[in-house]
């Protein structure tokens, strides 16, 4: 039984009416999305309104003018000129430089200590393998806050006072107030070691494109190795030598009750470095071991099977897959160091938070103020390093067909 | 019979060459198999033989478990010096509770303990109805340890050591999950504002530590409010908390929306499901079986950074020790101190960690190349 219909006229529309509106799913896309703009501009209005008024209530002016009054307090260590005299603007920049001091320094030595422990983790020597699961294991699941109060509680209390500084080659001091070590003073004629040494990098990196591309057309290996070794450092070493050792190294000497002269590692900041790397290192080797791992065993055996050897097919094969795997989380664990460094708060070293948020918020009573300041920063600098992470990883991607 | 030759068939069973089984071979593969992994061994061996001895005299052997000061510890033993921690056990556990109400969380954490059964072990009997109890958990305990309606009323400022952890650490847990849920469903949306927005709070709160989040509820939230609103410092806490790890749960989510394949979402569409039946019933179950691990990591974070809140003034077991610290009898001891609330969140976090591998290895079903 067939019953006959019309297609070639369009489906019949039915009219208009308020509940298609929900029922469409177009309509309903639309609705949604204005629902949600309206509540979020209603909120936002609302909190702002408030703002306004509990600033006219408390007769508060908004404005960053404060930055430029006299910070009153002091900040033990500045990579920058300052005193108590100085600007809070100033001040606040002595905290931004200490943040990122302190997040490089925490990167590098986490960097590091992680690769190494990610390798340790997968040696086939039990012992080893036992120990580096142990430590990792046991820092990951401690808060980083316990790891900076306990290293600077050990630091504090447990290292002798200058007088008993624990001392190596007279020229190291570990004592309870800082880690004191000879300071470079460069000499005029240093200008000429730097300028071997730019000129040493520039060389290497033009050597071992050309070599790269020498390679590409003929098959022809070159020491690419040696050659930049040799152009990075041994250019610089040789210019140092030949220009007569244009530096010398000022001792830190015990004078009463403190070391002065040289270079001093605060108790502060080498907790906080030393906390931050430790436990950032167990995330990353936990990362690094997964990386490794992730790069499958028939890849090592086809290169071996080509005739590579293992160097080669460790350098060519498994560390291009392997850091593929590895770098998105690397690039959280860094910002991780950078946000926990704001911890530096609990133990006194004067960073972003401590400065800004801390003294100068409680001095002049501008919390908005400075608490925007202190977001806005971290926010600029997470978003810079996720940039450059993202712009390095598209680069080292797979480029599929 | 000669010895060397045998009838086909009937060969005796000789034992396997020594070094070849058990104990041996175990040494040779695992400890000795190159002349560099000898090395490694006999370093390794030498390092652990220097460190091992004087930690374990520190912590155990020379150490002084019950004493009335530092003082006293150090004519006792030169090791570590517990009788500290052993005096002040009440106030790490329960912070500044009122003494005679202690029994309250007491019996919370019980109550804790029986609700976290049945959603951890899903052969338990009965489980249908003990998962009621579960969810009814977060409002008994809220009672009991806040006191009212029969109860007597205890202020929040006198939570404290691992009892304010704890009820920061499961409520955050219980809060972040769904919102988490909901902002990476609203990242993966259709729907261009709802998308937008959501990325623009995940980014942000990813983009900031949690400190400066708790300076903001500190110091600032009054200003956002009506002027003469308070309300209550933990609570604050707990809100900032649960935000800021339901965003980090919300990016572990979309890790694991993103793996199901198109054909999933395509494959409820053509049953009819609707958007949350299909997210519900398809998608979601997969997508959460993925991201367990993740997510189970970051409730790990979650509870680490519970610790943070000394800094805002709370007084978590960080903040006991540190207030503790300046007693005069007892001065210098924060490595004990450090040490032991170590172990405290080395055994919450570890257990939390196996349990996750756990649950991975049982619910390990696809969609995982290996």
């Amino acid at each position: 039984m067939s019953q006959s219909i019309d297609y070639s006229s369009p489906p019949p529309q039915s009219s208009f009416s308020i509940g298609k509106l929900w029922t469409d799913k177009k309509s309903r896309g639309v609705l949604i999305q204005l629902l949600a703009m309206i509540a979020f501009c209603s909120v936002v209005l609302y909190l702002a309104g408030n703002v306004v008024e509990n600033f006219e209530k408390l007769g508060k002016p908004f404005g960053f003018e404060f930055l430029q009054q006299e910070s009153n307090y002091d900040i033990n260590q500045h990579l920058i000129e300052y005193n108590s005299q100085s600007s809070h603007a100033r001040a606040a920049v002595v905290g931004i430089l200490n943040t990122l001091l302190v997040a490089v320094c925490g990167i590098i030595l986490a960097t590091i200590l992680g690769f190494i422990l990610g390798v340790l983790r997968l040696s086939p020597n039990w012992l080893v393998n036992r120990l580096a699961y142990c430590y990792i294991e046991f820092v990951r699941n401690v808060p980083v806050l316990v790891h900076i109060l306990l290293i600077h509680g050990i630091l504090v209390h447990s290292l002798p006072k200058p007088k008993q500084a624990i001392n190596v080659a007279d020229s190291f001091f570990l004592t309870n107030r800082g880690f004191y070590m000879p300071q470079p003073v460069t000499e005029p004629l240093f200008w000429a070691v730097i300028a071997a040494f730019a000129i040493g990098v520039v060389y290497a990196f033009w050597y071992r494109r050309t070599a790269k591309t020498k390679q590409a057309l003929t098959g022809e290996q070159s020491p690419i190795f040696w050659v930049m070794l040799g152009s990075i450092i041994g250019l610089p070493i040789l210019v140092f030598f030949l220009s007569g050792m244009p530096l010398s190294w000022e001792q830190p000497e015990l004078k009463g009750f403190n070391f002065k002269g040289g270079m001093a590692l605060k108790p502060e900041f080498l907790s906080l470095w030393l906390a931050l790397s430790l436990y950032t290192a167990a995330f990353i080797a936990e990362n690094v071991r997964s990386g490794i791992e992730a790069v499958s065993h028939g890849q090592t055996e086809a290169a071996l099977a080509l005739g590579l050897p293992r160097k080669r097919t460790m350098n060519l094969v498994v560390i291009p897959q392997a850091l593929r795997v590895i770098i998105p989380p690397l690039t959280s664990q860094y910002l991780n160091i950078t946000k926990n460094s704001s911890l530096a708060i609990a133990i006194g070293y004067m960073d972003i938070v401590a400065t800004i948020g801390g003294i100068t918020l409680n001095q002049s009573g501008r919390e908005m103020e400075c608490m925007i300041i202190v977001l806005g920063l971290y926010l600029s600098f997470s978003l810079t390093i996720s940039f450059f992470m993202n712009w390095y990883n598209r680069r080292i991607s797979l480029v599929e067909r | 019979m000669k010895t060397g030759t045998y009838v086909p068939g009937e060969h005796p069973d000789l034992k396997p060459p020594v070094g070849q089984t058990g104990v041996l071979l175990w040494l040779h593969k695992n400890l000795f198999s190159s002349p560099f992994n000898i090395i490694l061994t006999l370093v390794t061996a030498y390092l652990l033989y220097l460190m091992i001895p004087p930690l374990a005299g520190w912590m155990f052997f020379d150490s002084v478990f019950v004493a009335d000061s530092r003082n006293h510890c150090r004519e006792l033993g030169t090791g570590a010096c517990w009788g500290f921690i052993d005096k002040r056990l009440g106030q790490f556990t329960y912070g500044f509770y009122p003494l005679e109400e202690r029994w309250r969380v007491n019996l919370t954490f019980v109550l804790f303990g029986l609700a976290l059964l049945p959603v951890l072990w899903d052969k338990l009997p009965n489980r249908k109805y003990l998962l009621w109890f579960s969810l009814a958990f977060p409002f008994i305990g809220a009672w009991l340890l806040l006191g009212g309606f029969g109860l007597v009323p205890v202020e929040t400022s006198r939570f404290g050591g691992f009892m304010l952890t704890m009820v920061i650490g499961v409520t955050g847990i219980v809060c972040s999950l769904p919102i988490g849920i909901v902002l990476a469903l609203g990242r993966q949306s259709n729907l261009h504002i709802i998308r937008w927005l959501c990325t623009g709070f995940i980014e942000f709160i990813r983009g900031v530590p949690l400190i400066t989040l708790l300076f903001v509820a500190s110091t600032m939230l009054n200003y956002f409010l009506p002027p003469g609103t308070t309300f209550n410092l933990l609570l604050r806490v707990l809100i900032m908390v649960t935000l800021f790890s339901s965003a980090y749960i919300a990016e572990v989510v979309r890790g694991g929306l993103q793996a199901i394949p198109k054909g999933q979402h395509e494959a409820a569409d053509a049953m009819g499901l609707k958007y949350w039946a299909s997210m519900r019933l398809v998608v979601l179950p997969q997508a959460l079986k993925i991201s367990i691990p993740g997510i189970v990591n970051t409730f790990i974070g979650l509870f680490k950074d519970t610790t943070l809140v000394i800094i805002i003034g709370l007084l978590d077991p960080l903040g006991i020790g540190r207030a503790s610290l300046s007693d005069i009898k007892w001065t210098g001891l924060s490595t004990e101190v450090y040490v032991f609330i170590a172990l405290f969140f080395f055994v919450c976090c570890f257990s939390m960690s196996r349990y996750s591998i756990y649950l991975e290895k049982k619910l390990h079903t696809g969609y995982r190349e290996d």
